[in-house]
């Protein structure tokens, strides 16, 4: 079932690596994120897949064949690019059917295939527009029929929403997911963004200074990062440095800075003395407005910081008063009720003990 | 708005006074003169009888077709014509075909070069005209090596020698010689403006090399191609020096014959009808090359 298998890629621009050494198997059918920071390598991985670059070291194999080697063009793998590179002397309809032409399809089934591709994404009435004379939403739907119309084994989409405004990416979002389904062709999506990794893809690749940190479904990616890295870069998160200072079979003790002790349940792979960070999320703190502290192993004192109201929730931070700073995030389920804590409250805060997490550096 | 518009006015004024003073009202005084008849010495003879100087019944005054008579008298002139056309369509074309690769290597090299390059396409207009076409004289000329080398070839397939300065090879050499850089300085403008990710998005659409020139590259230069063979055509069509100094006798294009009728023969009325029959030829000519350009929606390589 594996279409597209990567061994040890790894590409250099002189001393900088920019891909260092990544192996990784994409299933047929599936949509796959590239998901990093600014200048982690995604780029660069995608253009050496689609045949632009060539790596240093690796190999590339589609469908078990090794194409590292082969130029762009004789590789069945289409790409979207982020400016959408449409042809500006061709009409809507003559974008779309370049690669059949290229593929020298004849001219009768041209036609018909570029309309019904046009009636899917929605662009019957732009067919004889230029590029110039459409919106980028419009654009993009082109780029897309364009990379989609002669089913390639793979569609390679270069942060293809970057350019576009909230509410339309949250359209064409979901477009995409359908649309993907649909055609049931391979998709690997590039983006920094992370809601639209989580929101869009079955497994996200979260790569940092072109290696893969993590490479799983979206909610394990949230809930289970594998490191200090990855819960970082996954959504807001709270980070305490630790140190693990008790260790057994079933539990360990960790002294976290500004917090005191706490215990949890033994993971792999740590030794006593290992230094790393507790991780949890804001939305798993819950804070009550009382002095007294509850029974559970994680309550902590403290006091309301500051606020970020955005609507939908509120975000609070909060001062313990062992001196650690946590953000907590609270729907605002109650109608007409925007806050439910002013600055200088006293709160208590507290956290289930799944909510916490170990990573060692 | 009122301001504005007022402001667009005092702006274009300047070259519009100067385009009516210098273009406008020459184009004018040419069309009467060619109506004219030429005068005893040179210049025009008088437009009415009263003016006439030396009294003598003979003199001619006023208004004539005669000149246009004369031009559609003789196939001569319309031969001249055609071969002027030809040899400018011929200069055109080879700076085309000369002009494009070099113009694509500029623009697709790297950022920090391609102003030296361009400076060095334009640095031949730092020295003069006339002297550059006589340095050709002594290239093409029979002493030159160049001339040894292709009459020594010559003899080698055992063909009779030939003259390459003073015929219709030498005038081409020099037109392209001249022009050369008004082809390749649109071109390079417009080329070096194309977005390289489209050669990219066409590659990875399945688009060999040939494809992708063909495809892409060539259709967005085409208006460069335009004005560069308006800049280069145009010219070629009223250049005389250069079949002056490297054409033989028989190489002379409509350029040479409307300078004659003023600086040899002395006859401005003919030469004005010459000027006036030039400008209307290529303003057909540029008129059907429009139309044959002309963008067809429905008609083009595809549509659905
Ligand atoms: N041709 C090149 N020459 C030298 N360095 C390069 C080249 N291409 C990329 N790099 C470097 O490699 C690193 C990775 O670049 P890449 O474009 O793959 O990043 P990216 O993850 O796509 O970033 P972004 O999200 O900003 O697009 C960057 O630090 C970049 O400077
Ligand atoms: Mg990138």
């Amino acid at each position: 079932m594996s279409l597209l298998e990567l061994r040890n890629l790894t590409r250099r621009f002189d001393d900088f690596v920019a891909v260092d050494d990544i192996s990784l198997t994409i299933v047929k059918g599936e949509f796959f994120t590239l998901l990093g920071p600014s200048g982690c390598g995604k780029t660069t991985l995608l253009r050496m897949i689609a045949g632009f670059d060539t790596p240093d070291s690796g190999q590339i194999l589609l469908d078990g064949n090794d194409i590292t080697q082969l130029a762009p063009e004789k590789r069945p793998i289409h790409t979207v690019f982020q400016s959408y590179a449409l042809f500006p002397h061709m009409t809507v309809a003559q974008n779309i059917a370049f690669p059949l032409q290229m593929a020298r399809v004849a001219p009768a089934e041209i036609t018909g295939r570029v309309s019904r591709a046009i009636e899917e994404v929605r662009l019957s009435a732009f067919a004889q527009r230029y590029p110039h004379e459409l919106s980028g939403g419009q654009k993009q739907r082109v780029a897309l029929a364009r990379g989609l119309i002669n089913r390639p084994r793979l569609l390679l989409l270069d942060e293809p929403l970057g350019a576009l405004d909230a509410k339309l990416r949250e359209d064409l979002q979901r477009e995409l997911i359908n649309l993907q389904k649909e055609v049931g062709i391979t998709f690997i999506f590039v983006t920094h963004s992370q809601d639209e990794a989580l929101a869009l893809s079955q497994r996200v690749a979260v790569m940092n200074k072109g290696r893969v940190e993590q490479l799983d479904e979206p909610s394990i990616i949230y809930s289970r990062p594998a490191s200090r890295f990855v819960a970082d870069f996954i959504g807001k998160i709270n980070l305490l440095d630790a140190q693990v200072t008790q260790l057994t079979e079933a539990s360990m003790k960790l002294q976290v800075a500004s917090l005191g002790m706490i215990t949890l349940p033994a993971i792999k792979g740590v030794a006593m003395g290992d230094r790393g960070v507790i991780a949890i999320r804001p939305e798993q703190i819950s804070v009550r407005n009382t002095t007294e502290p509850l029974e559970t192993i994680y309550s902590f004192a403290g006091k309301v910081l500051d606020f970020l109201y955005v609507g939908d929730v509120t975000t609070y931070v909060i001062e313990l008063t062992n001196g650690a700073r946590m953000e907590a995030l609270l729907a605002n389920a109650t109608p007409g009720v925007a806050r439910f804590f002013e600055v200088g409250d006293t709160v208590t805060v507290t956290w289930p003990e799944a909510a916490v997490q170990f990573m060692k550096d | 708005m009122q301001r504005r518009n007022m402001m667009k006015w005092l702006i274009s004024l300047p070259p519009m006074l100067f385009l009516l003073v210098f273009f406008a009202a020459p184009s004018l005084i040419m069309i009467v003169t060619s109506f004219r008849y030429p005068g005893e010495f040179s210049g025009l003879a008088p437009l009415s009888a009263s003016d006439i100087v030396s009294g003598a019944p003979s003199d001619l005054y006023g208004l004539t077709l005669e000149t246009y008579q004369f031009f559609f008298s003789d196939t001569l002139y319309a031969e001249i014509f055609l071969k002027s056309f030809a040899v400018a369509t011929a200069s055109t074309l080879i700076c085309l075909l000369l002009a494009y690769p070099l113009a694509l290597l500029i623009a697709r090299s790297d950022k920090r070069h391609r102003n030296l390059m361009i400076l060095l396409v334009i640095l031949p207009f730092a020295s003069n005209f006339l002297i550059r076409i006589y340095a050709w004289m002594i290239i093409l000329g029979p002493e030159s090596a160049l001339n040894h080398a292709v009459n020594s070839l010559l003899a080698l397939m055992g063909l009779p020698p030939v003259m390459l300065l003073f015929s219709p090879f030498a005038v081409l050499v020099g037109m392209v010689y001249v022009h050369l850089p008004f082809m390749i300085l649109p071109l390079y403008t417009n080329l070096e403006k194309h977005d390289p990710v489209l050669l990219d998005a066409a590659q990875d659409l399945g688009a060999n090399r040939w494809q992708r020139f063909w495809r892409v590259t060539w259709p967005q230069s085409l208006p460069g191609v335009f004005s560069g063979t308006a800049l280069v055509f145009i010219p070629v069509l009223g250049m005389f020096a250069v079949p002056d100094i490297l054409g033989g006798t028989s190489d002379i294009l409509i350029g040479n014959l409307i300078k004659d009728q003023f600086l040899g023969t002395r006859d401005w009325p003919f030469g004005s009808t010459l000027s006036i029959m030039l400008m209307l030829a290529v303003i057909v000519t540029a008129g059907l090359a429009a139309w044959l350009a002309r963008p067809r929606a429905a008609a083009s390589s595809t549509s659905t």
